[in-house]
């Protein structure tokens, strides 16, 4: 990206001027020179054109981790109004809805674990249904699909997938309300069937990770987190079902969007108002892939607790937080000294609700919503703390973010010797596709270094521990 | 439809997916080989079964989407892997079939498509060639 179009606001803080006939709300990117430097001119169009969308509230908003995707850029960050004519959009929310990182911790040090992790990899790698193709263990019939719609995290633990106390540390105590399965196609739920509890492929993984570094103890201790503990993170999505809606509502959000006349920079961007027929159908169907999500990942963390108690024996995982990257949810914010209800997406954006947020669990009131930057699989990952001042509708990084595309990423890498390069520093891959390895290489990602810090010195989140990959199952 | 060579476009995230052909049907077809060759190597797939797949919508880029968009859903649906693509158009009316096998141990493992977006979304003729293009989300 060119920084010279651009002008600087604050030191992580930039804005694209507007044209005198330019119409169109203000663009805000958060990141660093280099950060934004190394981004394509691409993130600079798309947000452009989200700022142009009916009824948003604010600004249009990229995080330092985003990079050019679909609809939206991947780390961005709009508000909408309904009573403002406001839009939904199938492309700012995703594909794969809800995808999002489970963290889970554990009661493990790494020097009592290391011994075994070569065990671990093979256990996990056996036990979590993971790649293209991978059908899980648990199929279900059409009325069960439906049960899981609207009853996300709840339904997996009432069929014996992990505990009660899991649901409290999940976003929206692990099921949003407002899912429609009426509005989800028969075929959307017919590819669910055999995917509950399968972990996708592409970016997803399961990691087990080190916690290296604690920068903030406060939090840190709020989070139950500890130097040497081991922690362990699920990235994964609302799987075939998830996908299958976003693709049903893309098409007919975008013939909405023409029948009613809004006008769209491009067609990409894909939406309807939100007060409409369209945008509140596919709100319902989207509703309900959160929760198909929140599911998917309940039931994977049972079976992460399941391999792991096969290798040690005495191993506690607790749910220390379940939060998604890929949503549109309805919340309160205050603007210009009001309180407005608002449709946030966060396309590639992880939620960061500040101390004292009425939605947080008591423990962690005080500290912040737990936020996790997932970084490569040859890196490290954090964990950041909610601010109270975040000025991105409380949003912040949810990754390292692309950037190379996966085919320079092919060229460059054989995923063979990637994971034999890893395996001599340590950190064991297990993987059905080395394909899928070498796209997803380490090198293809930005600094998650520089991305932590960015989102911190933004005034974001607070950086509260590092976490050093050891073993990762990757789809 | 003679065997076409996969052609990508950059994408940061994801992968761009070219379709040529002399028709737009082929390029629609090519464009499908395109898409499943994320998925596995195509060679390697044996043409099985054959799955129907028919759709309205006259508007040609959308078309291209609803297609790829449907070959993904019937694929995951049946479990399958499909290698081989036809397509027939007649007005806005769309009349295909994709070939191809159940996943087995044998196959490849590349990458799952999510499905096919409107970016980077064009169909167009230049000279004898047509060529459909789109992003596909992985």
């Amino acid at each position: 990206m060119d920084l010279s179009q651009l002008r600087q606001l604050q030191p992580y803080l930039w804005t694209l001027p507007r044209q005198p006939d330019e119409k169109r709300a203000e663009v805000l990117l958060y990141g660093s020179a280099p950060l934004l430097g190394s981004m394509d001119d691409k993130v600079l169009e798309q947000i452009s054109n989200v700022a142009a969308l009916p009824g948003l509230v604010g600004a249009a908003m990229t995080m330092p981790d985003a990079h050019w995707g679909y609809g939206f850029p991947i780390g961005g960050v709009a508000a909408f109004d309904a009573q403002k004519g406001g839009i939904i959009s199938a492309g700012g929310v995703g594909f794969d809805i809800s995808c999002g990182i489970r963290c889970l911790r554990s009661n493990l040090n790494v020097a009592e674990a290391l011994p075994e992790f070569g065990r671990l990899a093979e256990t996990l790698f056996r036990d979590i249904p993971a790649g293209v193709g991978e059908e899980g263990h648990i199929k279900l019939n059409p009325a069960q699909i439906d049960q899981v719609l609207q009853e996300g995290a709840h339904w997996a633990v009432k069929e014996g997938y992990g505990n009660a106390t899991d649901l409290e540390y999940i976003e929206e105590r692990g099921r949003v309300n407002g899912a429609v399965p009426a509005y989800v196609s028969d075929l959307a739920k017919k590819r669910q069937r055999g995917e509950m509890g399968t972990l996708g492929s592409g970016n997803h993984y399961l990691e087990i990770q080190a916690i290296e570094r604690i920068y903030d103890n406060e939090a840190a201790s709020a989070f139950g987190l500890r130097e040497g503990q081991i922690v362990i993170s699920i990235h994964c999505g609302s799987r075939g079902l998830g996908h299958q809606i976003g693709t049903d509502y893309l098409v007919m959000l975008a013939k909405a969007a023409a029948r009613l006349g809004i006008h769209l920079p491009n067609r990409e961007l894909a939406c309807a108002p939100i007060q409409s027929a369209e945008g509140q159908q596919y709100i319902g169907a989207m509703n309900a892939g959160i929760n198909c999500a929140l599911a998917n990942r309940q039931i994977l963390t049972h079976l992460a607790r399941t391999a792991f108690t096969k290798v040690y024996p005495k191993a506690d995982l607790e749910t220390l937080f379940d939060v998604s990257h890929n949503t549109c949810k309805v919340e309160t914010h205050e603007i210009e000294g009001k309180p407005r209800l608002l449709h946030v997406h966060r396309k590639g954006a992880t939620r960061a609700f500040g101390p004292g947020h009425p939605t947080l669990p008591e423990r962690y009131r005080a500290a912040g919503q737990p936020v996790v930057i997932g970084g490569s699989m040859g890196t490290g990952s954090y964990i950041l703390a909610g601010n109270r001042a975040n000025p991105a509708f409380s949003s912040a990084s949810h990754g390292a973010g692309r950037a190379m595309s996966r085919h320079q990423s092919l060229a460059r890498w054989h995923g063979r010797q990637l994971v034999d390069e890893l395996a001599l520093q340590g950190i064991l891959i297990r993987t059905r596709s080395m394909r899928g390895v070498a796209e997803e290489a380490p090198g293809a990602y930005k600094d998650v270094d520089l991305v932590a810090e960015a989102t911190e010195q933004a005034g974001l989140a607070r950086r509260v521990a590092f976490l050093r990959p050891k073993v990762c199952v990757k789809g | 439809m003679e065997t076409q060579p996969l052609l990508y476009f950059e994408h940061d995230a994801d992968i761009g997916v070219i379709g040529r052909g002399t028709t737009v049907e082929q390029a629609f077809e090519s464009a499908a080989q395109a898409v499943f060759a994320i998925i596995t190597p195509l060679g390697a797939v044996q043409p099985k079964t054959t799955v129907a797949i028919e759709f309205e919508e006259d508007d040609r880029e959308l078309a291209l989407v609803i297609w790829l968009n449907l070959l993904l859903g019937r694929a995951r649906e049946l479990g399958m892997i499909f290698s081989r693509f036809r397509l027939q158009c007649n007005g806005s009316n769309w009349i295909g079939e994709a070939s191809g096998e159940k996943w087995n141990d044998s196959l490849e493992r590349g990458v799952e498509v999510k499905g096919a977006t409107l970016t980077m979304l064009s169909v167009k003729q230049t000279g004898m060639v047509w060529e459909a293009r789109c992003v596909v989300d992985v």
